[in-house]
């Protein structure tokens, strides 16, 4: 079997899989219970100001007789004495001191609060701290949580004060709430922050209903915004955490990243080591399913990496984030074809309308002649030579493997649009000159 | 690896005789699989764990199908089940996991064993090896009979670091499931794949020695730490009427044994053919001899519709068969002149009901009619191995009705060294495969208890067997 262990700079955990700070990592009971299952490590549900809780606390989409592809909530931090938690904290340390145990923080933006909390977590004999800059709703009307989060200078400066006390890793949680995801990183790192995380929740009102007109969650009449997390959100977290993994500044660091945001099954962890995690978090899915998805997302990973031939999960980490690149450099030469596979085709024809109505209009609905007998239904034909290659039918096709985009050689030069610019400035500011380039380039659009 | 889906259609004009004898559902494809298993709902401590005598961890091993899993989805199938390829296939699961599936309420039931065989192909497929034998513990075990419970019993102590010899009189290993099961149903070659996994677990399988024949009860007994007793049942017992013994009159079990081991095309069976017995070998008999090709197959029984005992879901087959039913009709004699040329019944009708709630069929006097046909087939159950069950009273082996005794929470019998499970313990409730490979992991988890004295690793699994969910 695959060695799954981690070394999160400095913090062992037998596995990359850590409960996100959230419900399930609530109280002693619960996190043992979580190791004893098989989970590496747990970030506490975060501890600090104190708070009053609402109900109903979450909403949930459900997608086509499919439950909870994603979670919203308004709950806030843990609201549980301070005291307890950190008895409880210092308890299953004492009782798992092979698992990672990590403890979220949050209180007011003082410098003393913030140094007194990260001494007291010290007692307990944990392993590192998250400071939580990203709690989207609550927290950050109080200037905690995303109210840090969202402000560069405020992430940089209370990451100094946490550091200038704390003896153990501090690994700094990043908002998804910002329109740049790069900035608050650079400033964990200005912070001398051992490690990131990301990302907590995003913004999000889950709906409306049409017979109260009420608000999705309804809380007592009201509702608002609160912080969306699930499979619903996982190509977010994964273009956040390849933006932030690949950000020459972070990566000069060498700080690791926790991934989290969407993570359910061992493939979709896969994927965000692939782009540079180092350990997941999840919460969403064990609200949904409970502690024992770990045994799948164990044996999951540890069976791929056999496959692959992977001793260590060092060997995977990061390995498609040199694949993260910009539109300015990606290849306007490459070009790809649809094809439609007639034996696999049944006919629904969602290709052919999708085609004909939101991209190029260039499927034909023919006639064909299989196995030298005429077909009763019309088959779609793709006209290659109209094809612009956007993928668009092969996407909406419900038959595995039916359509096929296929790289075809049109002999068109392989330059970017960046070197274009640099080389051609005429053609990329002037219509006529992107005519006359594209006769020369042999491109042909439809 | 995406195929399409093929229904099955089922035209008997269609296909040529190896084609009718392909198992009867076709694998699912990979897409069909991942659909199935993303409707489960993932239950905790469900229902269907519950209602599967070997207790399998179902939620478990579909989510690790959806998930992409399906090497330790297979995985968590053995760990429960070491005969799950057999099972996937010969569970009635209408009548247990799929049977309580919550899912059945407003819903279909998810597709439980055919999911289960898709595990269990892929692992076949690849050839993956799960589990090794134990580390030696010096311990010696004798199991008679190769059939699921004797498997069973072998795999799982040489799990725990037993040296297990497995004795079995026929020529192949494998029990009712390489000689019993239709082979649309489980093809040979699935059941000796699953001995051959219990053998390279380190089990001696030594087929062609028949226990208390070639080698004595009391030589086992004294040579080995212990003994399990897996022999299932005999061949199908006498009608007792006149004619039985006219060419043309088969035993139901070797009727299906042919179909299993011979050449399709070799296999006479009759164009009129009259099958007694209306139990699941009857129906079994009755539809194979439709696919062989037999013009008319009628099942003879003397009670009603009510009383079958065929499972629901195997009568609904047999119809589809194109089988025909003869209730209340009673067998009285096979005529015909050195070979069969009919069978002379006399109708039935129902009296009060008996000890067990069912109404005793009375003959209906003058009403007797010869049912013209040229082929007869028993299908009445099955005998005791009544020379064995008397051999081991000696020793002091307590036996009912011919079955032999055991406490149901060991597997045990009266003689400490003596263990028995499967069919022959089988007094009371449904004779079963899955039944059957549960008693074997009982008695395996109680020998170590008693020989080596600790508690098994995988007692969390064991229970006595729950009859099926009716
Ligand atoms: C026609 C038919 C169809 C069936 N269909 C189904 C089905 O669809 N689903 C289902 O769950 N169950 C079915 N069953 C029942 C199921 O096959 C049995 O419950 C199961 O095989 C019992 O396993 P066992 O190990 O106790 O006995 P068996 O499978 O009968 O195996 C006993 C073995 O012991 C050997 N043996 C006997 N005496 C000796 C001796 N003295 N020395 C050495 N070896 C000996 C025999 O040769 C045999 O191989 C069916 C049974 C029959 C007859
Ligand atoms: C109900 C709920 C409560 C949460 N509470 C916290 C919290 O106290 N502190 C924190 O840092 N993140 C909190 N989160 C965010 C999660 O830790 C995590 O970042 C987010 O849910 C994304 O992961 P997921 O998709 O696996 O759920 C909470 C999330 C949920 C759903
Ligand atoms: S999950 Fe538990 S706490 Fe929440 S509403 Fe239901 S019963 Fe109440």
């Amino acid at each position: 079997m695959a060695n799954l262990e981690i070394d999160f700079c400095g913090i062992k955990s037998p596995n990359p899989f850590w409960l996100a700070s959230a419900p399930p990592a609530n109280s002693a009971y619960q996190v043992q219970k979580a190791f004893s299952e098989g989970w590496g490590g747990a970030v506490w549900k975060t501890i600090g100001a104190p708070v009053l809780n609402v109900s109903n606390r979450y909403g949930t989409i459900d997608y086509k007789g499919s439950k909870i592809i994603g979670l919203n909530n308004v709950e806030l931090i843990s609201d549980r004495p301070i005291e307890l938690n950190l008895r409880e904290i210092a308890e299953t340390k004492r009782n798992f001191p092979n698992n990672a145990v990590i403890v979220s923080v949050m209180v007011e933006s003082k410098k003393e609060a913030w140094q007194e909390v990260v001494k007291r977590v010290e007692e307990t004999g944990a392993d590192g701290f998250e400071l939580n800059f990203g709690c989207p709703h609550g927290m950050s009307e109080r200037g905690m949580g995303a109210a840090m989060g969202q402000v560069p200078d405020y992430t940089c400066m209370v990451t100094e004060w946490v550091m200038e006390v704390a003896t153990k890793p501090v690994i700094v949680k990043l908002t998804p709430n910002v329109t740049d995801i790069v900035q608050p990183a650079r400033a964990a790192v200005r912070g001398r922050a051992s490690a990131l995380s990301l990302i907590n929740t995003v913004n999000s009102i889950m709906g409306v209903d049409l017979d109260s007109f009420e608000i999705k969650p309804n809380v007592g009449g009201k509702g608002g915004h609160g912080g969306y997390a699930g499979q619903a959100v996982k190509p977010i977290a994964l273009h956040l955490l390849s933006a932030v993994a690949s950000d020459l500044e972070v990566q000069k660091a060498r700080l690791p990243i926790s991934g989290m945001g969407g993570v359910e099954t061992w493939r979709d962890a896969v994927e965000f080591m692939l782009l540079g995690a180092t350990s997941v978090q999840v919460c969403t899915a064990v609200m949904h399913w409970g502690f024992r998805i770990v045994d799948d997302m164990i044996e999951g990973m540890s069976n791929w990496m056999d496959d692959k031939g992977f001793l260590t999960v060092y060997d995977f980490i990061g390995k498609s984030l040199p694949r993260i690149s910009n539109f300015g450099d990606f290849d306007l030469g490459f070009q790809t074809t649809a094809r439609i596979n007639p034996d696999k085709c049944i006919h629904c024809n969602l290709c052919y309308i999708a085609c004909n109505d939101a991209a190029h209009q260039c499927i034909d609905m023919k006639s064909l002649q299989l196995n030298g007998e005429t077909m009763t239904a019309l088959q779609p034909v793709v006209r290659e030579e109209d094809c612009v290659g956007c993928a668009l039918c092969s996407r909406v096709c419900p038959v595995d493997d039916c359509i096929s985009m296929v790289e075809i050689d049109t002999g068109r030069p392989h330059i970017t649009w960046n070197e274009l610019s640099k080389s051609r400035p005429d053609v990329v500011s002037d219509w006529d000159k992107m005519e006359q380039y594209r006769k020369e380039a042999n491109i042909h659009i439809h | 690896m995406a195929e399409h889906y093929k229904p099955v259609k089922y035209k008997a004009w269609e296909l040529n005789l190896e084609e009718r004898f392909q198992e009867y559902h076709p694998p699912l494809s990979e897409r069909e699989a991942v659909l199935e298993a993303n409707r489960c709902l993932y239950c905790h401590d469900a229902p269907c764990m519950v209602a599967c005598p070997t207790h399998i961890d179902i939620p478990t091993f579909i989510k690790k199908i959806s998930t992409g899993n399906v090497k330790g989805s297979a995985k968590t199938i053995l760990e429960a089940n070491l005969l799950g390829a057999t099972c996937s296939r010969v569970c009635p699961v209408e009548e247990l996991c799929e049977g309580a599936c919550v899912m059945k309420h407003d819903h279909k039931p998810i597709m439980i064993g055919r999911l289960q065989r898709y595990a269990m192909d892929y692992a076949a497929e690849k050839n993956i090896k799960f589990f090794q034998a134990g580390k030696a513990n010096g311990y010696k075990v004798a199991v008679i009979g190769s059939g699921p419970a004797g498997l069973s019993c072998a795999g799982e102590l040489a799990k725990l670091g037993f040296d297990v010899t497995c004795f079995e009189k026929k020529e192949m290993a494998g029990g009712l499931s390489t000689y019993g099961i239709v082979v649309f149903r489980e093809p040979v070659e699935v059941s000796l794949a699953e001995v051959k996994r219990i053998e390279d677990l380190g089990v001696k399988v030594k087929t062609g020695v028949n226990v208390g024949v070639d080698i004595k009860f009391e030589d086992l007994i004294e040579q080995y730490d212990a003994v399990f007793i897996g022999m299932g049942m005999g061949n199908v017992p006498d009608l007792s009427i006149p004619g039985e013994d006219i060419p043309g009159v088969l035993d139901g079990l070797d009727f299906i044994e042919e179909t299993k081991v011979k050449k399709l095309a070799d296999i006479k069976a009759g164009s009129r053919v009259c099958v007694i017995g209306a139990g699941n070998t009857g129906i079994d008999c009755a539809t194979i001899a439709r696919r062989l090709g037999s013009e008319r197959v009628t099942i003879v029984y003397r009670r009603s519709e009510a009383e079958m005992t065929a499972y629901h879901f195997e009568y609904q087959f047999a119809l589809g068969e194109g089988v025909s039913f003869m209730f209340l009709t009673q067998p009285v004699e096979v005529v015909g002149n050195g070979k069969v040329e009919g069978l002379k019944c006399i109708r039935m009708d129902l009296g009060a009901p008996d000890k067990s709630g069912r109404r005793v069929p009375e003959p209906v006097k003058g009403s007797e009619f010869v049912m013209p046909c040229d082929m007869v087939i028993k299908a009445i159950g099955q005998k005791k191995h009544k020379n064995v069950v008397d051999a081991l009273a000696k020793f002091g082996v307590k036996s009912e009705n011919g079955y032999v005794l055991v406490d149901s929470e060991t597997c045990r019998s009266a003689h400490p060294k003596i263990f028995a499970g499967g069919d022959c313990i089988r007094n009371k409730g449904e004779a079963s495969t899955v039944a059957a490979v549960q008693d074997g992991k009982i008695a395996a988890a109680a020998i170590y208890k008693q020989l080596v004295g600790a508690t098994s690793p995988n007692e969390k699994h064991i229970e006595p067997v729950l009859s099926p969910v009716k």
